[in-house]
């Protein structure tokens, strides 16, 4: 294959470095510099992908990162990444690509059919088609998403590595354009440290696309060189802003090694994503040229008038011979002379009736033929354009008329005016006006004037000529730098030739009239050509009355895809503008969300994946349990041994024999994760008086004794054993889960409602390590391996006792989770290891167990101790759990204490925890399994209640479940009915709580 | 992403910070004597204001010190930061523009 399309010279590609790529299986070359568009385009290459809906052939329309058509599939394998745009893909040797949307190729496609009844869908047609019946919408998506589809994620693990960074500047700029530049330029003579980015591979910006350009190069060189001399200043290539947020806080992706190639980046990670907070923003991130909305504008060939410069002048490709500009203002003609220059045959068709007599005699000069308000009306060429039909526009321009006049051509270069940037002003709150003059919104007032005002330069702020560019960029340079309490100063007045047309009188002509009305006929006008929506589905919306602009969006999905309307969005507002006969601003703008261009997952993960996605907290006894083959399970970050398998046991036979072990001999449990907070001062009695809702004025040094926490809604939130360790002196113990909430929730009142209080909470969670021995011989193991007096009267239960416990530093709280003798062993972090050894060691006597969480729940459940957070669920209070016994009826305050009294807390038919035991001693119900008052074959049915934990309990030696159930206490004896999911029926018989021991003998054993 | 100056760290990134409301709501006193519905306004009601907001924040990942804080609840603009302790800062006249 030859490279049909490029020129002999010009252009910023290196001629002496041909890269060999393929795309759809067929090899081309290109050369250092070229983009893949650039040089599937100078092969001749011009049908590139199907559409999105109608599955129509589409090529390129830009050259930049606003490409909608030229979506890829890149890469093959693990390596593969869908909807890459063509235009922002640097060639590299050996690249693969492939087209996207299309079965079974991309020269015939079956799903063109959907082009054949067009009609059939439109706007809104699944909303419309598939609502109903709801249950089918399971089987209808698959094979909506499949035909809609994009590219095609990839199934293998991503081997590329990325990374996350954070950076702090006085000024960022956003655009290395003219006005980027210069306003970096401004703003680090001022000694301002300053960051510049840029999408682009090279500084420069629409400077890149003109034509002899020396001058424009020479300016670029001279600005990159004395910024890149100056160590305030951080020039970023390849990097995109993505956002931009409060406070002006920007994130970034810089695509570090994609440019490379797959796999070759060495070292570096392939793309890095940037944190930064500036203290001052320059927006110069340009414009996007529109498309005209004209019949069938979405051929191959239709291209935006600037890409069709930047290709010729920037790539040196001629997109083709015979080149149609098709305009409503004099920025095109630039492209019409630099296409004949090329050697193109051009034609210029401009919809204004008089165009200004020294463009006309450059016309001239060049041979170039003009029609004036002309307008095309059609585009031939399935595949590509192959001739376009012209024809005079009425004085209204809303039909045409007269003869219509063939031109051969194989490109449109099309322009309606050009649409400032403002997405960066308008994520971050920034409003937009509408300028006349330009046809277009332009950013205006910030939305935090003082720490954000809007600074825009360039042609993101609505000039369209470089030397103003270059004036904006310096005075907005100096502007950022003095808000930073700095001095930027201009530097001496850049002024240099460009090649360029002002805009000059624009005539905006939001929708080519046709022959035919516009929706009628074949042809379509489309102005969003991702999401393939035409002006007939935004007439459509309009007449069904989806008019407000939010509406019209989400009912067309015009904006919506992965280029967010970037060529659009003003097309599709003007168009519903003149429908409704408003004004543009009238109709108003959709908000800008970010990113503004697609950016990688994991690059915004950055390291922080896999392992290091969250930090997981390890107990000092971790290798222990890892040694012994612990089965871990999550507990907030936290991983908690949950069972230990012997050879051949599952899950079910290993927790069974655990709990059997515990109630028979002895068993051992890591409980080093509960909270635990230490409490001290003089006032420490009251705020522990206002946490718990029982009371504790009476609690001896040395004992401890079990509370419930509400919140001010008087539900429960937390629970634990607190002992009194001195005269003001306490140590607090929480759930795993609640540590860090029950730690804050006692400062949060200390700081604000008690602050002279003299209390002092540390956290000591991490400082102790706890086993936790429970099972009637418990006794005798701890008495081998101590010196406390552990006897029954010297050791009651719930109190707590310091002494040595295998040679360390203890205290021993004789308190239980599982209604056994039992006793938690508190050492320093630092002798958990040394702890458990000791205990396993000297616990072989006494057939000692060690038992996870998964026992731990079972074994409380037989007892019928609850789990805050599983038996609880933010709704219930102790007198919903039964737990009336736990409330003062004395004291004056303790928090939720009045919420206890509400009409809604007192009233009956509150779910209430209840014991179930099931009919069939065999059936374990799932838990979350409803309790319904009726049954019948499908949902809905009428809820009374649900399980909250339900094991199987060996020593109970059947079944048992915890549930809340409404009017639960009242109803133990009746027989309830749970309908499972899966359709089964079981009849259960409402119990109380307590399946084991009920008397609670053992405990004190 | 807000900067927000904390009364004993100073300015730090937002993602130091929880907010956790309308400020100045003391806990009353004599709950028992309170009616449902006085009881309810402490508990569930707040002004939710479009425009200046006393707010109480925490500085979580930080110096775990509560605080309060004048935000306008448009803009985002924070005003002042102050220690609970703290007299109010007065509400600018500005008609709530910033």
């Amino acid at each position: 294959m030859t490279q049909t399309h490029r020129l002999s010279e010009g252009g910023l590609v290196d001629r002496s470095k041909p890269l060999t790529f393929s795309f759809d299986g067929i090899t081309y070359t290109g050369y250092r510099g070229d983009t893949l568009a650039s040089a599937l385009l100078a092969n001749g290459v011009r049908l590139l992908g199907r559409s999105f809906k109608y599955h129509r052939p589409r090529g390129l329309i830009a050259a930049g990162s606003e490409e909608p058509n030229a979506l890829m599939q890149l890469e093959t394998g693990p390596y593969t990444e869908p909807n890459t745009r063509a235009t922002c893909i640097e060639l590299y040797d050996g690249l693969v690509a492939k087209s996207q949307n299309r079965w079974p190729s991309l020269g015939f496609d079956v799903g063109a059919a959907n082009s054949l009844v067009a009609r059939f869908l439109p706007a809104g047609f699944y909303y419309k088609t598939f609502m109903w019946p709801a249950s089918m919408w399971m089987t209808y998506e698959k094979y909506i998403r499949k035909a809609a589809g994009l590219g095609v994620s990839p199934t293998e693990d991503d081997p590329d590595v990325y990374h996350g960074t954070y950076a702090h500047c006085d000024v960022l700029v956003i655009g290395a354009g003219p006005a980027g530049l210069a306003a970096a330029t401004a703003a680090a003579s001022g000694g301002a440290r300053v960051m510049v980015l840029d999408e682009n591979n090279t500084p420069g910006g629409a400077l890149l696309g003109t034509s002899n350009n020396a001058a424009s190069l020479e300016f670029i060189q001279r600005s990159v060189q004395s910024l890149e001399r100056n160590e305030n200043v951080q020039l970023l290539t390849r990097t995109t802003a993505t956002g931009y947020y409060d406070y002006n806080y920007i994130t970034a992706i810089e695509k570090v090694t994609d440019h490379m190639g797959p796999g070759k980046g060495g070292t570096a990670p392939r793309q890095r994503f940037w944190k930064i907070r500036a203290k001052q923003v320059v927006v110069a991130a340009g414009s996007i040229e529109r498309p005209l909305v004209f019949a069938d504008n979405d051929r191959p060939g239709v291209m935006l008038a600037n890409a069709v410069g930047t290709y010729i002048n920037r790539y040196g490709v001629l997109p083709g011979n015979d080149v149609v500009v098709f305009t409503n203002n004099d920025s095109a003609y630039q492209v019409a002379f630099d296409a004949s220059e090329s050697g193109g045959v051009v034609t210029v068709v401009d919809t204004r009736s008089s165009v200004q007599s020294s463009l006309k005699a450059l016309l001239e000069e060049k041979n170039i033929k003009l029609f004036e308000g002309h307008a095309i009306t059609s585009v031939q060429g399935a595949k590509g354009v192959e001739s376009v039909r012209v024809m005079k526009l009425s004085a209204d321009g809303d039909s045409v008329q007269g003869q219509a006049w063939e031109i051969d051509c194989s490109v449109v270069a099309s322009s309606g005016g050009w649409t400032p940037s403002c997405h960066m002003v308008s994520q971050s709150g920034g409003k937009l006006k509408y300028i006349e003059s330009i046809a277009a919104f332009v950013p205006d007032e910030s939305r935090l004037k003082k720490t954000s005002p809007n600074i825009s330069a360039g042609s993101c702020n609505g000039s369209f000529v470089t030397a103003t560019c270059i004036q904006q960029g310096t005075q907005a340079g100096v502007d950022a730098a003095t808000r930073c309490g700095l001095h930027g100063t201009a530097a001496s007045s850049e002024s240099f030739t460009v090649n360029e047309v002002p805009l000059g009188t624009i005539s905006p002509l939001w929708l080519v009239p046709t022959t035919h009305p516009v929706g009628e006929g074949r042809s379509k006008h489309f102005h969003d050509f991702q999401n393939d929506v035409t002006a007939a589905d935004i007439q459509l919306a309009a007449r069904e009355g989806f008019v407000s602009v939010e509406h019209l969006k989400r009912y067309t999905t015009t904006g919506m895809a992965t280029d967010q309307g970037k060529t659009s969005n003003l097309n599709a507002l003007a168009i519903m503008a003149n429908i409704q006969g408003v004004s543009i601003p009238e109709v108003g703008t959709t908000t800008f969300r970010p990113p503004y261009t697609p950016l990688t997952l994991g690059a915004v993960g950055g390291q922080e994946s896999r392992e290091l996605f969250i930090q997981e907290r390890h107990t000092p006894m971790h290798e222990w349990h890892v040694d012994n083959g612990a089965e871990f399970e999550d507990v907030g970050d936290w991983k908690r041994s949950w069972y230990y398998p012997k050879a051949g046991e599952d899950m079910h036979s290993a927790v069974q024999r655990e709990t059997l072990a515990v109630r028979e001999s002895v068993g051992m449990l890591d409980a080093s994760t509960l909270g635990k907070i230490d409490i001290q001062g003089k006032d420490a009695i009251k705020l522990i008086e206002m946490a718990y809702t029982n009371n504790w004025q009476k609690l001896a040094i040395g004992s401890c004794r079990y509370g419930l926490m509400l919140n001010e809604h008087g539900m429960i939130f937390d629970d634990g054993v607190t002992t009194r360790l001195g005269e003001n002196h306490y140590h607090m113990t929480t759930t795993t889960g609640g540590a860090a909430r029950v730690m804050g929730w006692l400062e949060e009142w200390l700081q604000t409602e008690w602050p002279e209080w003299e209390v002092y909470c540390t956290s000591v969670t991490e400082q102790w390590a706890v086993m936790a021995i429970n099972g009637p011989k418990a006794r005798e193991l701890l008495q081998s391996i101590t010196d406390i007096d552990v006897s029954k009267d010297a050791f009651p239960f719930m109190t707590m006792r310091e002494g040595k416990v295998a040679g360390v530093p203890a205290r021993v709280y004789r308190i239980s989770f599982t209604g056994e003798l039992a006793y938690e062993i508190n050492v320093p972090a630092r002798y958990g290891k040394h702890l458990i050894e000791a205990l396993a060691a000297a616990g072989k006597k006494f057939d000692l167990c060690p038992y996870g969480t998964e026992a731990m729940h079972v074994l409380r459940a037989e007892k019928g101790f609850i789990i805050v957070g599983q038996d609880t669920d933010g709704t219930v209070t102790p007198h919903d759990m039964d737990m009336d016994w736990i409330v003062s009826k004395t004291k004056e305050e303790y928090l939720g204490n009045r919420s206890q009294v509400r009409i809604d807390t007192q009233r009956t038919a509150r779910p209430q925890l209840i014991g179930l035991l099931t009919e069939d001693p065999t059936v374990v119900l799932p838990e979350g399994a409803h309790i319904v008052s009726e049954v019948s074959d499908a949902p809905p049915m009428p809820t009374i209640g649900h399980v909250t934990s339900s094991y199987m309990s060996p020593n109970a030696g059947r079944s048992i479940a915890l549930a809340l159930l409404q009017d639960g206490i009242n109803r133990k004896g009746d027989v309830v009915t749970l309908r499972l999911m899966n359709g089964e029926v079981h009849r259960a018989t409402v119990s109380d709580t307590v399946f084991v021991d009920a008397e609670g003998v053992r405990v004190r054993g | 992403m807000f900067i927000i100056n904390c009364p004993y760290c100073g300015d730090r990134d937002q993602t130091e910070f929880s907010c956790h409301g309308e400020a100045h709501i003391p806990r009353p006193t004599e709950t028992k004597k309170m009616t449902d519905e006085e009881w309810g306004d402490y508990v569930f009601f707040r002004t939710n204001p479009k425009g200046y907001h006393r707010e109480r924040w925490l500085h979580d990942h930080g110096c775990r010190r509560w605080f309060n804080a004048l935000r306008h609840t448009v803009t985002d603009e924070f005003v002042a930061s102050y220690k609970v302790e703290d007299p109010r800062p007065p509400i600018p006249d500005n008609g709530g523009q910033s």
